[in-house]
C-alpha cells in the first residue's frame, strides 16, 4: 500500500509539473504581451517598460521559466497586480467557497446518484430503469450554466422560494445553507446522471457474481444482500468517477458562482479576467489544478484502502 | 422418509427462439442420512436442478410440472419465494463448484459467517463462538484470527473449506454439492471429500453431491443419479449403477472415464455426437442420436424399467440384453 | 443498412435524430426560416415580448431572438465540426505515434495527456483569453486542447492492441513498411469507434462554445450566439424572462439531440464502447 501511495504521489508530481510548464508555454509563448495586457491600451511605453522588468519579462526565457516553476512551487504565485498582495493569499481566502460549494454538488449527486442507480439495478428491464436511463443521459448533456439560469429562473425568479444571490448571512449556516441548495444543485445535477449509470452498471456486474448466489443461497433477506453484499463493491468505481468529477464540478462551479453572484475562485478568476489582473489568473489556474490532481490521487487511495484487494496488490 | 423427494419435475426457459425443455420428468429420491451423487455431463441440466430446488432458477425459468418434497411434507414447487428464502441457508445449505468466487470479497470471513445466522437469535459473541467452533471443524489454522480476515488471504482449498463451513454451520437437512472440487487439484480434492463426509455423519444430514467424476462418486456416494440431456437415465446404488450399468449412456460414461482405462489410449475416448436440441426434444430416447444400440424401439417414449429394487432405467433394452450381464 | 434501420427502431435515437436534423434545418435554412436580421439593433422594439410577429421576442437592443436563435446554431455547428475534426487530426496524429513510437515517447505523451486534462476546463479557457482576448479562434483552441488527449489515448490503445496482433506480424515479416502498415491494418480499425466517440462529443464542445460565450470569452458581439443570448437575458431575467429561456432552449434541444442520437449509435455500431 505504502509502495503505491508513493508511487502515485510521484506521477501526481510529475503531472503537475508538466501542467506547470504547459501553462507558462500558453502565457509567455501566446502572441500579446502580458504587460500591455495588464496596463491596458493607454499605457506609455516606459510604464510597460517598467511592468516588464518588475515581472522579470526583460531576462531570457528558461530565467523566466525557472523563477515561475520554483515560484509556483513553494507558493510564490507573484503578486496581485492592483493591492500587492500575494496572489496565493487572495485565491485562498476565496478557495473555501468554492471547495463548500462543490461539496454540496457532491452531496447533491450522492444522495441522488446512488439510489437512483441502485434502483435501476434491481428493477433491471422495468420501465423505471429505462427512465432512470434517459434523465440520466439528459442531465449528463445539458450544461451545467443552463441548469444554473433556469434553476434561478424557476425556483427564485418566478416561485421565489429560494433566494437568487449571495452565499447568505456570515456566521448564519442556515441562511447560508439555503443559498447554497440551488448553486449546489446546478454543480451536481449532472454528477447525478454518472453516478447513477455507474453504479447501475456495477451493480448489475456484481449481482450476477456467484458470491451473490452464495450469499442468495444461503437465505440472507434481499435487503442485506443488496446494500451489504452487492452496493459495498458497487460504488467502490464510482469513489475514483468522483474524483475526476470534482475536477469537472470546478468547471461548473465558476459558472454557478457567476450566476448567483457567490464569491469563490471562479468569480474572483472571473473579475480578474474584467480588470486584468493576469497573476490572479494564473496563480488561480494553477491553485485549481494542484487541487484537481491531489483530489485524483486522494480518490484513488481511498480505494485502495477500502477495497482490501487493491490494498494489498501492491 | 426421504429429505428430498423428486418427482415428474419439468423445467423450461422461454427463450428468443422459444421454449426450452431443460428439464424432463426428473425424478429421484435423497433418502435420510444418504449421500446421492448426480452425474452427467456438462449441459446436463445439473445446475438447472440446483436451482430448481432452491428457488433460484433465472426470471425466464418456470417449473410447469411436478414436485419437489423436502422432508415429506413442504413441496417446493408450490412454496413462495419467503417460504423459499427460510428454508435456504437454514434447512437447505449449498456450496458451489467456484471457492474462488463464492465467497464476498469486500467483507471479511467472520462477518459473513455471523451474517449468515441472522435466524439464530443468538447473541453477537454466541455467533462469533459458533464460527469458530465450524472453522475449527474444517480444519482451518488459527480459527480465532481467521475470522478477521477477508477470502484473498486463503487459499482455493482453504476457502472451499469456509464455504463447507458456512453450509453446515447451521445443520441443515439438506446440503447441496455442486462440484465442489472441481476446481481443486487431485491431494486437495481427496482430504476436501474425506472431510465432506466427516462431517456429513457429524451432523446427520443428507447430502446431494453433484459431479462429473465418476471415482468421486463411486468414493463418496450411496446412490447415482445419471442424468443426460435434461432427463434421469439411470438411477440406483452405486454398486447396482456402477456393477451394472443398464444404460447404454451410463456404460459409455463409464468407458470414458480414464481411471477405468485398462488399456493403455493414445486419445481418451470421448462419446461423438452433441446433446440434442432442447428446444426440439425428440419423442423417443433422448440419447438415441448417439446410442450405438440403436433401433427401432427408441423411437417410442421411453417409461422408466425397473432392473431390481431401486435400480431404473429409462431403456427399453432392459430385459432384453440384462442377461448378458455387459460389463464395462 | 441494418444498422440504419436498427437506429431508426429505438424511439430514443430517432428522438434525437429528429432534434438534431431540426438544429440543422433551422441553420441552414436560417435566412429563409425569418425576415429579420439577427445583428440589427431596433431600439424602439426593445424587450418585446413573445408574439406572432418576435416568435420568441426581442432582447435589449430590439434584435429579433428567433433570427438570433438560428443564426447562433450555425455558429454553434460551426465551432463544433472545425474544432472536432482537427481534434481528431491531431488526436491520430499523436495516438499513433504514442501507440507506434518508441516507449520512453509514449510514456512522455501519456504523461502530457494526463496533465492536459488536468486543468479544469473553465480554468484552461479563462487563462487562455487572457491572453489572446475573446475570439471565436480561442474556443476552438479550448475544445482542442479538452478533446485531443481523449481521441489520443484512444487510439493509442486501439493502435498497440493491432499492432501485436497476428496479420500486422505478418505483414511486417513480408515487408511492409510502417506508413503502409499505419494506413492499410491501424488506420482503419481506429476509425470507426473515433468517429462514434467523436460524435458523442459534440455536445460537450456546444456547451463550450456556449459557456464561453456566455461568460464573455468566446464570440464576441454582435454576432449571435447562444452562449450570448444567455448573457443578454441573464442581465434582465428579472424583467423579462424570454430572453435567457430563448437562450437555454437551443442548447437543451442540441445538447440532448446529440446526446441521445450518440448513445443510440454507440450501442447500434459498438457496443463495446459502452461505459466509456
Amino acid at each position: 500500500m505504502l509502495n503505491y501511495a508513493i508511487k502515485r504521489l510521484g506521477l501526481s508530481v510529475a503531472i503537475v509539473s508538466l501542467a506547470m510548464f504547459l501553462l507558462f508555454c500558453m502565457i509567455y509563448l501566446v502572441p500579446g504581451d502580458p504587460a500591455s495586457v495588464a496596463l491596458g491600451p493607454r499605457a506609455t511605453d516606459a510604464m510597460k517598460e517598467a511592468l516588464r522588468v518588475k515581472m522579470g519579462l526583460d531576462q531570457p526565457i528558461w530565467v523566466q521559466f525557472m523563477n515561475f516553476f520554483m515560484g509556483a512551487w513553494t507558493g510564490d504565485l507573484g503578486e496581485e497586480v492592483l493591492s500587492g498582495r500575494p496572489v496565493l493569499d487572495v485565491v485562498f481566502e476565496q478557495l473555501p467557497y468554492t471547495l463548500v460549494l462543490i461539496a454540496g454538488g457532491i452531496s447533491w449527486s450522492v444522495a441522488l446518484g446512488i439510489p437512483l442507480g441502485c434502483w435501476a439495478a434491481i428493477k433491471r428491464g422495468s420501465l423505471a430503469d429505462r427512465m432512470v436511463g434517459i434523465l440520466s443521459v439528459a442531465v449528463i448533456a445539458v450544461p451545467s450554466f443552463v441548469i444554473a439560469i433556469y434553476a434561478l429562473l424557476i425556483f427564485s425568479v418566478t416561485l421565489r422560494w429560494l433566494p437568487a444571490i449571495g452565499a447568505g448571512e456570515p456566521g448564519d449556516v442556515g441562511d447560508q445553507l439555503i443559498h447554497l441548495i440551488l448553486p449546489s444543485l446546478a454543480v451536481g445535477l449532472g454528477w447525478v446522471g454518472y453516478i447513477a449509470r455507474m453504479v447501475r452498471a456495477s451493480m448489475l456486474e456484481v449481482l450476477e457474481a456467484s458470491h451473490i448466489r452464495t450469499a442468495r443461497a444461503f437465505g440472507l433477506p434481499d435487503r442485506t444482500i443488496t446494500y451489504r453484499y452487492a452496493l459495498t463493491i458497487a460504488i467502490l468505481p464510482t469513489i475514483t468517477l468522483l474524483g475526476v468529477g470534482i475536477g469537472q464540478m470546478l468547471s461548473s462551479a465558476v459558472f454557478a458562482e457567476i450566476v448567483f453572484a457567490r464569491p469563490g475562485v471562479g468569480k474572483l478568476v472571473y473579475d480578474a479576467i474584467l480588470t486584468r489582473n493576469f497573476p490572479v489568473v494564473t496563480g488561480a489556474v494553477l491553485v485549481t489544478t494542484v487541487i484537481f490532481v491531489l483530489l485524483n490521487l486522494i480518490a484513488d487511495l481511498i480505494v485502495g484502502a477500502l477495497d482490501p484487494r487493491v490494498r494489498s496488490s501492491f | 422418509m426421504s429429505t428430498l423427494s423428486i418427482s415428474g419435475l419439468n423445467v423450461y426457459f422461454s427463450t428468443e427462439d422459444g421454449p426450452l425443455h431443460a428439464l424432463k420428468d426428473v425424478g429421484f429420491d435423497v433418502p435420510e442420512r444418504r449421500i446421492v451423487g448426480i452425474v452427467g455431463e456438462s449441459g446436463c441440466g445439473k445446475s438447472t436442478l440446483i436451482n430448481a430446488i432452491l428457488g433460484l432458477l433465472a426470471d425466464n425459468g418456470d417449473i410447469r410440472s411436478g414436485e419437489i418434497v423436502f422432508e415429506g411434507m413442504r413441496d417446493l414447487t408450490k412454496l413462495s419465494a419467503r417460504g423459499m428464502q427460510d428454508l435456504r441457508g437454514l434447512r437447505i445449505s449449498t456450496v458451489f463448484q467456484d471457492p474462488m468466487g463464492a465467497l464476498n470479497p469486500v467483507l471479511s470471513v467472520g462477518r459473513q459467517m455471523t451474517n449468515i445466522q441472522y435466524r439464530s437469535g443468538q447473541s453477537h459473541s454466541e455467533k462469533v463462538a459458533r464460527a469458530i467452533e465450524m472453522l475449527k471443524l474444517v480444519r482451518i489454522p488459527d480459527a480465532e484470527n481467521a475470522l478477521a480476515r477477508y477470502p484473498h488471504q486463503f487459499s482455493g482449498g482453504m476457502k472451499q473449506r469456509i464455504a463447507i463451513a458456512m453450509a453446515l454451520m447451521m445443520e441443515p437437512a439438506l446440503l447441496i454439492a455442486d462440484e465442489p472440487t472441481t476446481a481443486l487439484d487431485a491431494t486437495l480434492e481427496v482430504t476436501t471429500i474425506e472431510l465432506l463426509k466427516d462431517l456429513q455423519e457429524k451432523i446427520g444430514c443428507s447430502v446431494l453431491f453433484i459431479s462429473h467424476h465418476l471415482g468421486v462418486i463411486a468414493e463418496l456416494c450411496d446412490d447415482v443419479v445419471v442424468m443426460y440431456a435434461g432427463e434421469v437415465v439411470e438411477r440406483g446404488t452405486v454398486r447396482d449403477v456402477f456393477q451394472r450399468p443398464s444404460h447404454p449412456y451410463t456404460r459409455r460414461l463409464l468407458e470414458c472415464d480414464p481411471a477405468r482405462q485398462t488399456q493403455r489410449t493414445r486419445v481418451l475416448p470421448t462419446i461423438p455426437g452433441e446433446i440434442p436440441d432442447l428446444r426440439a426434444r425428440p419423442a423417443g430416447c433422448v440419447f438415441a442420436a448417439r446410442c450405438l444400440d440403436r433401433h427401432d424401439g427408441c423411437d417410442q417414449h421411453q417409461p422408466e424399467r425397473s432392473v431390481s429394487g431401486g435400480h431404473a432405467v429409462r431403456c427399453n433394452l432392459v430385459g432384453s440384453r440384462q442377461t448378458q450381464g455387459e460389463q464395462a | 443498412m441494418r444498422s440504419v434501420r436498427r437506429l431508426l427502431r429505438e424511439p430514443l435515437g430517432v428522438f434525437g435524430l429528429a432534434l438534431v436534423l431540426l438544429v440543422i434545418f433551422g441553420a441552414i435554412f436560417a435566412d429563409l426560416l425569418t425576415s429579420w436580421d439577427p445583428t440589427r439593433i431596433n431600439p424602439r422594439d426593445r424587450f418585446l415580448g413573445p408574439s406572432t410577429d418576435h416568435l420568441l421576442g426581442t432582447d435589449q437592443l430590439g434584435r429579433d431572438l428567433f433570427a438570433r436563435v438560428l443564426h447562433g446554431g450555425r455558429i454553434a455547428l460551426y465551432v463544433a465540426l472545425v474544432s472536432t475534426a482537427i481534434s481528431l487530426a491531431i488526436g491520430i496524429v499523436l495516438g499513433l505515434i504514442a501507440g507506434y513510437g518508441p516507449r520512453w515517447l509514449d510514456n512522455l505523451l501519456i504523461l502530457l495527456f494526463d496533465a492536459m486534462k488536468s486543468f479544469p476546463t473553465v480554468m484552461l479557457a479563462l487563462a487562455l483569453v487572457t491572453i489572446t482576448g475573446p475570439s471565436l479562434t480561442a474556443v476552438i483552441v479550448v475544445v482542442i486542447l479538452v478533446n485531443v488527449p481523449g481521441y489520443a489515448r484512444i487510439v493509442r490503445t486501439q493502435t498497440i492492441a493491432i499492432k501485436t496482433s497476428e496479420f500486422v506480424t505478418a505483414a511486417q515479416s513480408m515487408g511492409a513498411s510502417t506508413t503502409r502498415i499505419l494506413r492499410v491494418h491501424i488506420m482503419p480499425n481506429v476509425i470507426g469507434p473515433l468517429v462514434i466517440l467523436a460524435s458523442m462529443d459534440i455536445p460537450v464542445v456546444i456547451a463550450i462554445e456556449a459557456g464561453m460565450s456566455f461568460l464573455g470569452l468566446g464570440v464576441r458581439p454582435p454576432t449571435p450566439s447562444w452562449g450570448s443570448i444567455l448573457n443578454d437575458g441573464f442581465g434582465q431575467i428579472r424583467e423579462t424572462p424570454w430572453i435567457a429561456i430563448a437562450g437555454g432552449l437551443p442548447i437543451i434541444i442540441t445538447t440532448l439531440g446529440f446526446t441521445f442520437l450518440g448513445e443510440t449509435l454507440r450501442d447500434v455500431f459498438d457496443p463495446r464502447l459502452k461505459g466509456r
